[in-house]
């Protein structure tokens, strides 16, 4: 005990020493959580549009009103004939122009029917899709209020009410530096050992290997639940994600995760005879898969079924459910135990590779 | 008692270690001299354990270090050839983990390492990758030895050392075989294998002598010249093209000549050499040291 108490002294002093580690531990997860949260979403602010008004009566005037009003556009100009349509898009930055067919009130007194044109900007097909849909959304609204005849949808967003991108990717976020902090890290100090040729003596040394890995993985999963608390505390004083289910719960995924995720390094560091090779294995063989097959950033749902095949053994992805079940939906462990499993499993599978693999001498 | 058998060693395509048979006393100052890619450190990393021989057998005070591998670790203090403390731990930091990981403490076996932690505490504050090649030997020393362990394995101890420092280090390794512990270091300074018990030179994963420094020197037969003269490049060439010449070789500021005849050639060597219009020659029979009956065996084993 005495032995194992000694090596995570020593671990805790390599990681308070190096400032690298150290920026690396505690500021780049703040860093990325509120690059994500301000930067990174799929939301649109403050788009520019042009207005070509035809008829220039009230109601065009409240209708245009109603589209600033919403903050997702900004006027960048008005327009006064079709020929400028072309050219506003080209030159500018406009993503989409609003066409009023002239004598807009009058036909919409008259007939109950004025005519609105869309036009947008689809080379990027995503915002163009939010931007119409957001414009029909308010016309719609104007129209429902006017005369309140027909069949109408009322559409409620349960668990995001607000549709905001960052509830969506605060579970892939947490995933990534939890991935990131446990698994890189413990890989690459491993492999450190190696290089430096300590590891050679610690073998010699009457030190077990199950005591080596242990020793290297205690002071990670200190490093990683102040991650996991920061993350949260960010998340819920900053952009307001509330955490609906037991928090008890969550901690207990997210370090559950964490293990999973030293498992993986310590298995990487049982491979990789460097610390780059290690650096290299833990970004592309981890980082790449967590982002793009998780479901953190693509929809699982829309992948080609292959892909969708592949997710299942990425991990993160049922972290990302667990997460999200818990955060959002306030679900309890039987909501996600099944997920939960997984997780176990994939320690269990991954613990086992690499005690087998961990030699007690300097080749197989 | 440690007794190699018919050890050989091969990584992929290249035999590190072929065919090697030897024993060393216990109580002993072994050394294995060879220049760099002898085979050395292998045959230092089967003897320890961490790498399994592919043929022939190793006996360490009657283990095997392939089966009792956990035995073997116990009673054996090694430094490898790199430093391979932490760089980032203090001298003391550094010494306390090894003792503890050892099972053991600082006090505890204090004598053992006194004489040379002693000249390393008053920077005991500093952090390893500060210390210069010297003190990071010593303390490197003072790592392996505060278990007490039977056998101390040094790899190339010495190398990156400064002369002094070297001297001083040799001191150490004297002062701990009187306290009992057999000691096994490999250098590829020739100079420094007088300070052996028993030597083993190696070259190309062979062993070509097991002997005392003393006895290798002196089982070197031939008549030794020291050559000097104004242009050594071309006397070198010009000895090397003469006809009774069996082997001349740079050797510090001279050249050391070795005739095929059993006469003294001193006169003819002077002569060969005036014809080639070189000057200021200076021709002196001396003592062959070390480095020169390795030169010798290994010359016998290349033709």
């Amino acid at each position: 005990m005495n032995r194992f108490l000694a090596f995570v002294k020593k671990e805790f002093l390599h990681i308070f020493r190096d400032v690298r580690t150290m920026m690396i531990l505690f500021i780049m997860p703040i860093a990325q959580i509120l690059i994500f949260g301000f930067a990174i979403t799929t939301e649109i602010k403050n788009a520019s549009i042009a207005i070509l008004d035809k008829s220039k009566d009230e109601v065009t005037r409240e209708l245009t009103q109603k589209l600033l009003a919403s903050d997702y556009y900004t006027v960048s100009d008005y327009l006064s004939s079709e020929a400028e349509i072309e050219s506003s898009f080209t030159k500018g930055r406009n993503k989409m122009v609003v066409v009023y067919e002239p004598q807009f009130a009058q036909n919409y007194e008259k007939n109950g029917v004025a005519k609105v044109q869309l036009l947008c900007d689809a080379s990027d097909p995503n915002t163009a899709r939010i931007l119409s849909q957001y414009a029909t959304g308010i016309f719609a609204s104007y129209g429902e209020m006017a005369q309140s005849n027909g069949i109408q949808a009322e559409v409620r967003m349960y668990y995001n009410e607000n549709l905001d991108g960052f509830y969506m990717s605060i579970p892939g976020i947490m995933a990534m530096i939890l991935m990131l902090v446990s698994a890189m890290m413990t890989s690459i100090s491993i492999t450190r050992e190696k290089e430096l040729g300590s590891m050679e003596v610690l073998l010699i040394s009457p030190l077990k290997p199950i005591q080596i890995i242990f020793g290297k993985v205690t002071p990670y999963i200190l490093m990683a639940i102040v991650n996991i608390l920061s993350i949260l505390a960010l998340s819920y004083w900053v952009f307001n994600v509330p955490v609906k289910g037991s928090m008890a719960l969550l901690l207990f995924e997210c370090i559950l995760f964490t293990v999973l995720a030293l498992s993986l390094g310590i298995l990487i560091s049982t491979v990789a005879k460097n610390q780059m090779v290690a650096m290299f294995m833990s970004l592309f063989a981890l980082m790449l898969p967590v982002i793009l097959l998780s479901g953190f950033i693509f929809p699982i749902d829309n992948m080609p079924l292959v892909l969708q095949w592949l997710s299942n053994i990425i991990p993160p992805k049922w972290f990302i459910i667990i997460v999200k079940t818990i955060m959002l939906k306030g679900g309890g462990l039987a909501h996600v135990w099944k997920e939960t499993l997984i997780l176990v499993a994939f320690i269990v599978v991954f613990v086992g590779l690499s005690v087998k693999k961990f030699n007690v001498r300097l080749q197989d | 008692m440690i007794q190699f058998t018919n050890i050989s060693k091969s990584f992929d395509e290249v035999k590190a270690v072929r065919n090697v048979s030897l024993s060393i006393d216990e109580g002993q100052l072994f050394g294995f001299i060879g220049p760099d890619g002898a085979g050395k450190t292998t045959l230092f990393r089967m003897l320890n354990s961490l790498l399994i021989a592919d043929e022939g057998s190793i006996e360490l005070f009657g283990l095997d270090p392939h089966k009792d591998y956990k035995k073997v670790r116990q009673i054996i203090g090694y430094m490898p050839g790199k430093f391979s403390l932490y760089y980032d731990l203090s001298i003391e930091e550094n010494l306390n983990f090894f003792a503890t990981v050892f099972g053991t403490t600082i006090e505890e076996n204090y004598h053992l390492i006194e004489d040379i932690y002693k000249q390393i505490e008053p920077f005991k504050k500093r952090h390893a990758g500060k210390l210069s090649g010297g003190m990071k030997q010593k303390l490197a020393l003072c790592c392996a030895l505060i278990h007490k362990p039977k056998l101390l394995l040094l790899d190339e101890p010495t190398t990156g050392v400064d002369a002094v420092s070297r001297r001083e280090f040799w001191d150490m390794l004297k002062s701990l075989k009187s306290k009992g512990i057999t000691i096994v270091v490999s250098t590829p300074y020739m100079d420094e294998a007088g300070m052996c018990d028993s030597v083993a030179l190696m070259q190309n994963g062979q062993i070509h002598a097991v002997e005392s420094p003393k006895a290798i020197v002196d089982n070197f037969q031939k008549e030794l010249l020291a050559v000097k003269c104004n242009d050594m490049y071309k006397a070198l060439l010009t000895l090397r093209n003469y006809e009774n010449c069996y082997n001349v070789y740079p050797f510090g500021e001279y050249l050391h000549y070795i005739d095929k005849r059993d006469s003294k050639p001193i006169e003819d060597i002077n002569d060969c050499l005036l014809k080639h219009d070189l000057q200021e020659i200076e021709i002196n029979p001396v003592k062959p040291d070390i480095e020169d009956c390795f030169i010798e065996l290994t010359r016998k084993l290349s033709v």
